[in-house]
């Protein structure tokens, strides 16, 4: 019983795991993409078409994680280039991403979808209790694991990480030293759109493997505040995509064992969850202060 | 070919007129593409959307019910974005103030008199504010992000009204149909002009809010003080303007306008709570904030513009059978475009040839360091 919660925890985290990890390195470039929750409508809704259309999960995986990067591309160009507003820019590509995603969606409402099924590492995944956790999940939850040991080695041991660090925190000294900043911050931005893609494909592929209009369900959000909780950091990530896992996960046992507690009110608890959450961590002003990119959000032209 | 961006000396007074109108041409081009791939003829389609609902009076009458909450909530946006708080949580504090507003017609159904209508319509603005205070609040004791919290709080107020839909608040007497009892006569705003249409008083108050704030934001100090903290937060603090105050009073207004809206629509277009009240108003209505330019006179023009799109969006669907989500992949390619034409104001574009571009770069070296 503890195993299958656990593991149904496991599967609730990945997504925000992913898209959060996709972000915290677009974040740590200095560009806040607001984006995300569209970004991951676009990749959920491409995944499960691409999925029941050629009848492999993978090839839906893959083409969410292109979609994603193209909508980030998108975002791009105007925050970047056109240096719109990115505050507006990321909640156009939300909103547009919902309305997008609804249209190019609706005949696929209802269908059968492919499921991406677990994998089983014959005798490890036998151990009793860890077993079955830690060798038999679906192939996504091992590609969030990686990606999270990656960004943490990438951002912190290499000198490309450096320069994405120094981008982030000060644009004007980056660019005196030589480096592209405009560059350095469209490689994160696609990156974080290639991440929110494959979070969305997770939700129509592994979640739960049907289309669903709006089917996020404010999860992009939910990742964008895993960012400000984790301070900026990977492995704080993971622990807070676990404890929204964990919330979610114990709001839909609470649901099916009634308490007589409106369903609603569970329901709400992961957003009112998420509040409660950013106002204990934006508490300490100074802590926030020294964690946040310092160029967040800031626009940024080159002066040749 | 890069595309290079030049600043101007000021601000162009001449794009920062056409920019909307730019932005509504791209996006009518955009949309000719997309019905295209859609297999449908592109002028046809076009012609359903944006001109059809425009031939018929009761139909105008349409334009003006959905335009009324867009731009009641969007002029209070507009004093948002403009002091740099960003509340994109319009469609919680619309759903909140709809519920608060609609205490005494369901609660106290035997309490019929004129004072009724104005009372509800207190009680909408009191909700739609006391709920936007909540991320106010939040980020001026605990510096917590507005954009985070204003946001979870719609998914919130949307259960939140579900439940009391479902609930407590349910029609005793309708079939189990999750709605409230429809409202008595004196719960209902009033129609304009009830021999033509259906357009309610709150299009009414939408107009007044937009003149009202135009005048504010124009004309008194404190619209100069609200642009001066969005526009530069020192500058704001030398003056003496406090930051904390002024989110406060942006959110405040901004949620009282939006709990209007929201009550409006519930006592004037739809005559009882359900469970969905509103198809995204509140969202819409900052698509419609940026293309009204963050002006409240340019957004009573952009409120009617978007709803043009929700109108055209059904009239697409019954007539040449495209799906009417079509109109929010519209609203979301408006705003796009909106802020990329923005950029025509401060910048000037130039295309410059990789060659050419080379060269300058090496001449323009040595001037730079000397």
């Amino acid at each position: 019983m503890l195993e299958s919660v656990l593991i149904t925890i496991a599967t609730a985290a990945t997504p925000l795991l992913i898209a959060a990890m996709g972000e915290l390195v677009v974040e740590r470039s200095g560009v806040l993409n607001l984006g995300v929750e569209g970004m991951m409508i676009m990749g959920a809704v491409t995944g499960f078409a691409v999925a029941a259309m050629t009848g492999s999960a993978w090839l839906g995986v893959f083409a969410a994680i292109l979609v994603g990067a193209a909508f980030a591309l998108l975002f791009g160009f105007l925050a970047l280039t056109l240096v719109t507003n990115q505050v507006a820019t990321g909640l156009a590509l939300t909103l547009f991403g919902l309305g997008l995603s609804g249209m190019l969606g609706e005949s696929f409402v209802g269908l059968p979808g492919i499921r991406l099924g677990a994998i089983d590492i014959p005798v490890l995944s036998d151990m009793p209790f860890i077993g079955r956790l830690l060798f038999g999940q679906d192939p996504l939850f091992y590609v969030s694991i990686l990606l999270t040991v990656g960004v943490a080695w990438f951002l912190f041991s290499t000198r490309a990480g450096l320069m994405l660090r120094a981008v982030g925190d000060n644009h004007a000294s980056a660019h005196a030293q030589g480096i592209n900043v405009i560059g350095i911050r469209y490689l994160a931005v696609l990156f974080g759109g290639a991440c929110a893609g494959l979070a969305g494909a997770y939700l129509s592929i592994v979640y739960t493997p049907q289309w669903v209009e709006n089917m996020t369900a404010g999860r992009g959000w939910i990742a964008l505040a895993l960012v400000v909780f984790a301070s900026w950091r990977p492995w704080r990530i993971v622990a807070g995509a676990y404890l929204f896992g964990g919330v979610t996960i114990g709001q839909l046992h609470a649901q099916a064992l009634g308490f007589g507690i409106p369903s609603q009110l569970l329901s709400s608890l992961p957003y009112l969850a998420t509040i409660v959450v950013l106002v204990l961590i934006s508490r300490n002003r100074r802590l926030t202060m020294m964690n946040t990119p310092a160029s967040l959000g800031r626009a940024f032209v080159p002066d040749r | 070919m890069r595309i290079e961006l030049v600043k101007r000396p000021q601000h162009s007074a001449l794009f920062s007129a056409l920019s909307p109108f730019i932005a509504l041409a791209l996006t009518l081009a955009a949309g000719a593409i997309m019905f295209l791939f859609l297999g449908k003829n592109p002028v046809e389609a076009l012609y359903y959307f944006f001109i059809d609902p425009l031939r018929e009076v009761w139909s105008l009458h349409e334009l003006a019910v959905k335009a009324a909450p867009l731009i009641l909530i969007a002029v209070g946006l507009s004093i948002c974005y403009l002091s740099n708080n960003w509340n994109i949580g319009a469609e919680g504090q619309f759903i909140l103030g709809a519920i608060a507003g609609s205490i005494l017609p369901v609660m106290y159904p035997d309490f019929q008199s004129w004072i009724v209508l104005p009372l509800m319509l207190l009680m909408g603005i009191v909700g739609g504010a006391a709920y936007a205070a909540i991320p106010a609040f939040l980020k001026v004791r605990f510096n917590t992000n507005e954009i985070l919290t204003s946001l979870m709080l719609v998914y919130v107020a949307q259960l939140f009204l579900d439940w009391i839909v479902r609930g407590p608040w349910r029609n005793p007497a309708g079939f189990n149909f999750p709605e409230t009892q429809t409202f008595h006569s004196f719960a209902i705003l009033p129609e304009i002009w009830p021999a033509s249409g259906r357009a309610h008083w709150g299009f009414v108050f939408a107009i007044v809010a937009a003149l009202v704030l135009w005048f504010v934001l124009s004309r008194t100090l404190k619209g100069f003080e609200v642009k001066v903290i969005g526009q530069s937060p020192r500058a704001g603090r030398f003056a003496g303007f406090s930051r904390n105050r002024m989110v406060i009073f942006a959110f405040l207004v901004s949620g009282a306008l939006a709990g209007l809206a929201g009550i409006s629509e519930v006592s004037g277009a739809i005559g009882q709570l359900r469970t969905t009240i509103s198809p995204g108003y509140g969202f819409t209505a900052i698509i419609v904030a940026f293309l009204g330019r963050l002006n409240p006179l340019g957004i009573v023009a952009a409120g009617l513009v978007l709803a043009l799109t929700y109108l055209g969006g059904e009239a697409a669907q019954i007539s040449i059978g495209v799906t009417d989500k079509v109109a929010r992949s519209f609203q979301g390619m408006l705003l796009f475009f909106v802020l990329a034409c923005d950029m025509l104001i401060h910048y000037r574009i130039r295309i410059a040839r990789p060659v050419r571009t080379a060269k300058a770069e090496g001449t323009a070296e040595e001037p730079a360091h000397a």
